[in-house]
């Protein structure tokens, strides 16, 4: 045989599941999400999106370029960051604000650290911080048809005990079904929880995601705010607290990306539980009524903690016998 | 029909199609015939034979360097022309017996003659077995008459026929298990007899309703025999996955399948232990499936060891022009050749030619922590990190997350949506764990 063959070590065949193709179903999950919130919020949040995507993707390019290292904005990671932190902007936000949000995100957060991969947070809630801290003002207030107004969660958090839930937001001129379905003020992703459900349960049939983290998350949060909310227990506030703020985006799309949760099954339990707890404390006890981002964060700085303390025994482990 | 399994695990494609239905063809080597003397897991064997002595079709020509060692026996009729190192299909030169072939295929004698193992003592079974240079056919190469041989006896309550065939592409066990389903009860039988509270299990991936069905009817009135299906899914016929799916006992790489109470063995080692004890014949063929997308007319063969690999192919009509890649063995586990002119050993068990080369295909990307290489590890590693101490040489963090309970299945290399070389690094850091150990 004249002809030269490769050599390498097995295994020789490989499975079609790429990054890139990974990255892609996450786009089209989060799609649903977005087309709502350019329904609800019109020009103004697809402008967003945009900024926040191209400017995305643009800062990997150039960063990568000057850098002299492989150019990866083929990869869709890049738009799932511009995506996501668009969704974490309320819609009157400046289009400048969200360009440094996005710049901050892929440069900062996400190259300087060593790009894909090597993240310690999720880029866009890093962004999403930096802006909350930078431009408080901004980055709370909500509109919904051109009127300013608190979100639903707000409302809540600062209603009297003694009145329904339901009754609360139906005299501040929303419903719970107005939030399910989504129509109520807050950033431009998560106005529809049905959506992002929607978008969860693409991603739940094409495998990206398992139920530990999510389902964890807001079981834990469930009890949480069932037992400390101040309502007791009842369904319709519950609802309510799920159904508003980012809970959803975030159970499910943000606190599930891969670089920064824990790999072993374990760890993802204790990081959902984690989640529920501190987005439970930061909404109840915290100045605010949001705490989703904050939680997130948080929890994937213990990321290395948790998955030290849950490398699973091996198959057929059994107890190294003492040596006397 | 719910079949047994294990946790983890991969699907990959399993392109059986291309040789399932392909009788079993004998074919015979010309010219020089190669016995490395090295075939199987343990010592070398030692050469009995010199230089110019005329051999005869199962004459023992290299006996064991060890217990743990076996037997070589010829499977032509020639001179002995050289004793000399050769390459073999791990690319390493081992010392070995070159055997000039002269087409007469004259036997020893006694060869091929019935022999009625219930007359025997346990003793006398396992001596024909070393004898005849049995050894784990399925790829490993564990010398089967040491596996045969556990501390006791009375402890073994299976013994496990390995006809999983979880590798893609390789249909040797199949086609044995449709052609001589009777050969491998026999097979299984003899061994029964050495372990008195024993029963056998023949195990197979639910893939295969046709060998199924034949096992099934061959094992029926047989006493303490029954088939066990098993869900496909790979690596299934891994030893430690395969008793656990069967039998739902665990074992860990310090173990060996005895400590269970197993004794597991593959179809075509069954099949030469019939042969061996029932028929006097020693371990001289095996199987041989050539295929692949490249392989321009897949064959199933029954090979004598030592033909020179490049003649099997031949046999089969070559590969095609588009051939990139020709590994021995199947796309999981086996190893690519670099040169065809390699024996057949008594371990291998495929000559696939492929014509998409994967690895070389994907450039490794950035490790995204997906997960999916813990989900499928079938030893319940975290592979991910593993990765992470190989890369940077640390034995001792690689050890301490039980790396070394890694038996390099691929399962995570496959996955891989990076298309990191997990299991690549793995081989190379246990080899140096291993090879540490013994300083």
């Amino acid at each position: 045989m004249s002809k030269r063959l490769n050599v390498s070590a097995s295994p020789h065949v490989r499975s079609k599941t790429s990054t890139k193709t990974i990255m892609r179903d996450v786009v089209i999950a989060l799609l649903p999400a977005c087309i709502a919130g350019i329904y609800v919020f019109k020009l103004q949040a697809a402008l967003i999106l945009l900024t926040c995507v191209a400017t995305c993707l643009l800062s990997e390019y150039i960063y990568e370029k000057l850098m002299k290292k492989q150019i990866t904005t083929a990869d869709y990671s890049a738009v799932i960051t511009g995506l996501l932190l668009g969704m974490n902007l309320p819609p009157s936000i400046p289009i400048w604000i969200a360009m440094l949000g996005s710049v901050f995100a892929i440069i900062v957060v996400k190259q300087l650290f060593g790009g894909l991969g090597q993240n310690f947070m999720n880029p866009a809630l890093g962004a999403r911080c930096f802006l909350m801290i930078s431009f408080t003002g901004r980055m709370t207030t909500f509109t919904l048809d051109g009127v300013s107004s608190a979100t639903p969660l707000a409302i809540i958090k600062n209603a009297d005990r003694s009145v329904p839930v339901l009754d609360t937001l139906t005299n501040n001129g929303t419903s719970l079904f107005k939030m399910f379905v989504g129509y109520t003020g807050g950033t431009i992703g998560e106005t529809s929880a049905a959506c992002i459900l929607l978008g969860a349960l693409y991603l739940f049939v094409r495998r990206i995601i398992s139920w530990e983290i999510p389902c964890c998350y807001i079981a834990v949060f469930s009890v949480f705010v069932l037992a400390f909310g101040g309502y007791g227990f009842d369904i319709n506030y519950l609802a309510a607290e799920l159904c508003g703020g980012g809970l959803m985006l975030g159970a499910f799309f943000m606190a599930t990306d891969y670089v920064t949760s824990p790999i072993t099954k374990k760890g993802k339990i204790i990081f959902g539980i984690c989640l529920g707890l501190l987005t439970g404390v930061f909404r109840i006890f915290g100045g605010s009524a949001e705490g989703v981002s904050y939680a997130i964060i948080f929890c994937n700085l213990l990321v290395p903690l948790i998955e030290k303390v849950t490398i699973p025994k091996p198959f057929g482990y059994v107890k190294e016998a003492k040596k006397s | 029909m719910k079949g047994g399994t294990f946790k983890g695990g991969t699907h990959p494609f399993g392109g059986k199609d291309l040789s399932k239905d392909l009788p079993v063809k004998k074919i015979k080597p010309s010219g020089e015939v190669v016995y490395p003397v090295s075939q199987h897991i343990g010592a070398p064997s030692n050469p009995i034979v010199q230089v110019g002595d005329q051999i005869k079709v199962g004459q023992t020509i290299a006996e064991a360097g060890g217990f743990v060692s076996t037997d070589i026996c010829s499977s032509v009729s020639g001179t002995v022309k050289k004793i000399e190192p050769r390459l073999t299909v791990s690319g390493a030169m081992v010392n070995a017996i070159v055997v000039e072939n002269d087409d007469k295929y004259e036997t020893v004698d006694g060869f091929g003659e019935d022999r009625d193992y219930s007359k025997l003592s346990k003793d006398e079974i396992r001596d024909i077995i070393k004898k005849a240079g049995i050894v784990g056919m399925g790829g490993a190469g564990f010398p089967t008459h040491v596996k045969l041989a556990p501390k006791d006896d009375n402890a073994i309550d299976y013994v496990l026929v390995n006809g999983a065939e979880c590798e893609p592409y390789l249909t040797s066990d199949y086609r044995m298990m449709i052609e001589c389903p009777e050969m491998i009860v026999g097979g299984l039988k003899v061994i029964l007899s050495l372990f008195p509270n024993a029963k056998g299990y023949i195990c197979i991936e639910d893939n295969k309703p046709e060998a199924i069905e034949k096992m099934q009817e061959a094992v029926k009135g047989v006493d303490k025999v029954e088939v066990k299906v098993l869900k496909t899914k790979y690596p299934q016929g891994a030893e430690r996955t395969l008793i656990y799916a069967s039998t739902g006992r665990t074992i860990n790489s310090k173990m060996l399948p005895a400590d269970a109470g197993c004794v597991v063995n593959n179809i075509d080692t069954v099949i030469s232990i019939y042969n061996a004890v029932c028929k006097n014949i020693p371990l001289i063929r095996r199987i041989v499936t050539v295929t692949g997308e490249g392989a321009l007319h897949p064959q199933n063969f029954e090979v004598p060891t030592g033909m020179n690999y490049a003649e099997v192919l031949e046999a089969a009509g070559g590969c095609s022009e588009d051939t990139v890649k020709i590994v021995s063995g199947g796309p999981m586990m086996g190893m690519a050749l670099f040169d065809l002119n390699v024996p057949v050993m008594k371990s291998s068990s495929a000559l696939l030619c492929m014509t998409k080369d994967e690895v070389a295909e994907h450039e490794p990307s950035p490790c995204i922590r997906c997960g999916r290489c813990v989900s499928v590890c079938p030893s319940k590693l975290v592979p991910q990190k593993m990765l992470e101490y190989a890369e940077r040489f640390d034995n001792e963090g690689f050890e301490k997350i039980f790396g070394m309970e890694c038996y390099e299945c691929g399962s995570c290399t496959y996955v891989c949506p990076a298309k990191r070389r997990l299991t690549q690094s793995f081989k190379e850091t246990r080899r140096s764990v291993l090879d540490a150990r013994r300083r």
